[in-house]
């Protein structure tokens, strides 16, 4: 294959991946209790080949594990520090994808400087929540309003939190923030673009967030609406993932350094990733297991 | 009231400063009464709390006035089950400072929460490994039991009762603070361990922090009951000079212990200058605000006590040793909270992603004016509730024609 059709193919599976998506979305807010799909049709017509991108492998990987039984497929994450150029895209991604409000975040990317002058460096870490196979957050809970699920991940019932943040404090990896209820009109920037700047972020606020597959609309107030008054964390797209969508941050990664898939299933690249020589925790003394990893 | 109280006096001074007082108090129900209204419209904004440092002045104010309430209790309790004669005229004061106190943690905890109006779910959805379910159990059992015990003393105190039903109450009292104490040390250490348990946060992740939580609650919560005592005591008699010197000394002994577990809880894990918890021992020493433990905790709350209730006797003088101990001790509470979250789990954390809204992704806490305020008024429903109290049931200080009420 000459370069030229390779880039005409991947531009026809990008087009037909992202035509899909749009399909599906507009499907499950028409009708959200017929949103089950089982395959993605057009994956059929790409032949997997070695070499190919890396979005499309994991792509296949995902739709084969939503087949499977909910207990049976494991969700983990890798991302490879060294192809991290710390562009924060994941991070954009996600504030995006899950409406989240100032205050909140699921997957700062951490700058770390080592060595000392003139002899320095920098290194990325993104941050997502670990996924713990023993979460510190679950225990803690005094309503039971968090647990892990079947698949491994850890969610939160907001319509139980009642807001005390004692997971918050439990979270050695600082996975969970509080949503205080602050929106981002509340200082917009001024100057020429302000008006613009103002609408934008009211527009935004009023946004839903499809988070766990449901509308989430928030609001202060005396009795403020879920998710305003809760702990909130990451959920690796557990909504995006129904409709066989990859987490945003995976998608969003310019350099395609996060990868995401079944780890009970040994043909997946994430499987494959996380058991290579380089692969590390964080903090693993802790016993918390993270089904995150991280590539050195 | 303390007009009334103080007015029988008859001086004009003493009148006046009561009206002070009273003005005072006013100020802080209105300032406070904003500040829950604020609370109630717009939740959590105004506080400096953030995801990162998620409690602060509020839960340090909890811990406070649930350790006053378990210390006084415990005091009253124990006077009850080992029938300590000498600090018998103090029991019924110290249930009801008990009763009185825990109410206020108990607002504070609760404007704390993101969904107040969920937290019935803590008693219908039980989660049995969390320490904060259980804490929150403990103390709506322990709140049952002092109303209980305070309304029996109450019965047991009515004229023309026959003797035989006053014995019964008494008797049942005493069960009732047999079940106490447990649950008294379960709840006040309990809260301890609902730091200590989480071993995510080296700070709070020591087996002496609910031992410790334990003798904080005993130390400020008998200051608390000597202030009252010298402060609202009917008779300044020769009894109530005798009863002074021994909570003096009661409290002499506290003092000294905290202290010695205050040693071992800093100097232990620091000792050698390595290690996180070092730096977090250095935050509370030599940090920003290293005045709250060097002048507020120990100057005003160890030394100047140790000094005054070691060099005199006086009733008054021990009063104000007690009150310092006891209004200080809120520092203690302070240093326990905020150092524990004060440092990024992950270096770097602090500068990876900022929140220019609500400035709620830092690691810097200081309470803001409405954390003040909501805390003004809490103290302010206290004191309301303790002045109603005493108004209502003034057999809470005993009459010296009275029988013994610890029995035989």
């Amino acid at each position: 294959m000459d370069r030229r059709s390779f880039l005409k193919l991947g531009g026809l599976i990008g087009g037909a991946l992202g035509a899909a998506d749009l399909l599906v979305i507009g499907d499950a807010l028409a009708n959200p209790t017929a949103d089950r799909i089982t395959s993605l049709p057009v994956l059929d017509r790409v032949k997997a080949e070695p070499g190919e991108d890396v979005l499309i492998r994991m792509q296949r990987d995902l739709v084969r594990a939503m087949n499977k039984g909910i207990e049976k497929r494991r969700w983990g994450m890798v991302i490879d520090t060294r192809k991290c150029v710390g562009c924060h895209s994941c991070n954009v991604g996600c504030i995006m994808e899950n409406k989240l409000p100032p205050g909140v975040v699921y997957r700062p990317v951490i700058d770390q400087e080592v060595g000392s002058y003139p002899n320095v460096g920098r290194r990325f870490l993104p941050r997502p929540c670990m996924q713990c196979e023993n979460p510190p957050c679950v225990p803690v809970c005094p309503v039971k309003a968090t647990w892990k699920r079947p698949d491994g991940v850890v969610v939160i019932d907001y319509n139980v939190c009642i807001g005390c943040r004692y997971c918050i404090t439990a979270c050695p990896y600082q996975a969970r923030t509080f949503d205080f209820g602050e929106n981002w009109d509340s200082k917009a920037a001024s100057g020429n673009d302000g008006g613009l700047a103002l609408q934008t972020c009211r527009k935004y606020g009023q946004e839903p967030s499809f988070e766990y597959g449901a509308i989430w609309r928030r609001g202060e107030g005396v009795i403020p609406k879920s998710p305003v008054g809760n702990a909130r964390k990451c959920t690796f797209c557990l909504h995006r993932l129904e409709h066989r969508q990859l987490p945003m941050c995976v998608t969003t990664c310019i350099g395609r350094a996060t990868l995401f898939g079944d780890l009970n299933d040994p043909t997946t690249l994430v499987s494959q990733q996380a058991t290579r020589n380089n692969a590390v925790s964080l903090k693993p003394e802790l016993g918390t297991k993270p089904k995150v990893s991280y590539l050195l | 009231m303390a007009v009334s109280s103080v007015s029988s006096i008859g001086t004009t001074n003493l009148v006046s400063r009561a009206r002070l007082l009273w003005a005072l108090w006013v100020l802080a129900a209105i300032i406070g009464g904003l500040g829950f209204l604020e609370r109630l419209l717009h939740g959590d904004q105004a506080t400096d709390f953030s995801s990162y440092i998620p409690w602060g002045l509020w839960v340090a104010a909890y811990i406070y006035f649930s350790g006053l309430s378990a210390g006084a209790f415990l005091l009253a309790a124990a006077t009850y089950v080992f029938r300590i004669r000498v600090l018998e005229p103090i029991c019924r004061l110290a249930l009801l400072l008990a009763a009185v106190t825990l109410p206020m943690g108990l607002l504070m905890i609760g404007f704390d929460l993101g969904h107040l109006e969920r937290a019935y779910l803590i008693i219908i959805r039980p989660q049995f490994h969390s320490m904060m379910a259980w804490m929150v159990w403990l103390y709506t059992a322990y709140l049952i039991l002092v109303v209980a015990m305070l309304w029996l003393s109450f019965k047991s105190v009515q004229p023309g009762r026959n003797p035989e039903a006053v014995t019964n109450d008494r008797a049942r009292v005493r069960v009732l603070a047999i079940i106490g104490i447990p649950l008294a040390i379960g709840f006040a250490g309990g809260v301890g361990a609902l730091f200590a348990t989480l071993a995510a946060r080296e700070f709070w992740h020591s087996s002496l922090f609910p031992i410790f939580f334990l003798v904080g609650a005993l130390t400020s919560g008998t200051a608390l009951v000597t202030a009252v005592v010298s402060w609202q005591w009917p008779s300044r008699d020769a009894a109530w000079k005798d009863l002074m010197t021994l909570l003096g000394r009661m409290l002499l002994v506290l003092i000294l212990i905290d202290f010695i577990l205050e040693l071992a809880e800093f100097m232990t894990p620091s000792w050698y200058q390595i290690g996180s918890f070092y730096e977090l021992t250095r935050y509370v020493l030599f940090g920003p605000y290293w005045y709250v433990f060097w002048l507020v905790h120990l100057l005003l709350g160890v030394l100047v006590p140790i000094l005054l209730l070691a060099k005199t006797r006086s009733p008054v003088i021990t009063g104000v040793a007690a009150a310092l101990v006891a209004v200080t001790f809120f520092a203690v509470r302070l240093n326990l909270v905020i150092p524990g979250l004060i440092t990024p789990e992950l270096r770097g954390l602090e500068k990876a992603y900022s929140d220019p809204i609500g400035n709620r992704l830092i690691f810097a806490y200081f309470p803001s004016w409405f954390e003040w305020q909501v805390l003004l008024g809490a103290i302010a429903f206290g004191v309301a509730l303790w002045y109603v109290v005493i108004r209502l049931f003034p057999w809470v200080f005993p009459n010296p024609a009275q029988s013994s009420e610890v029995g035989q």
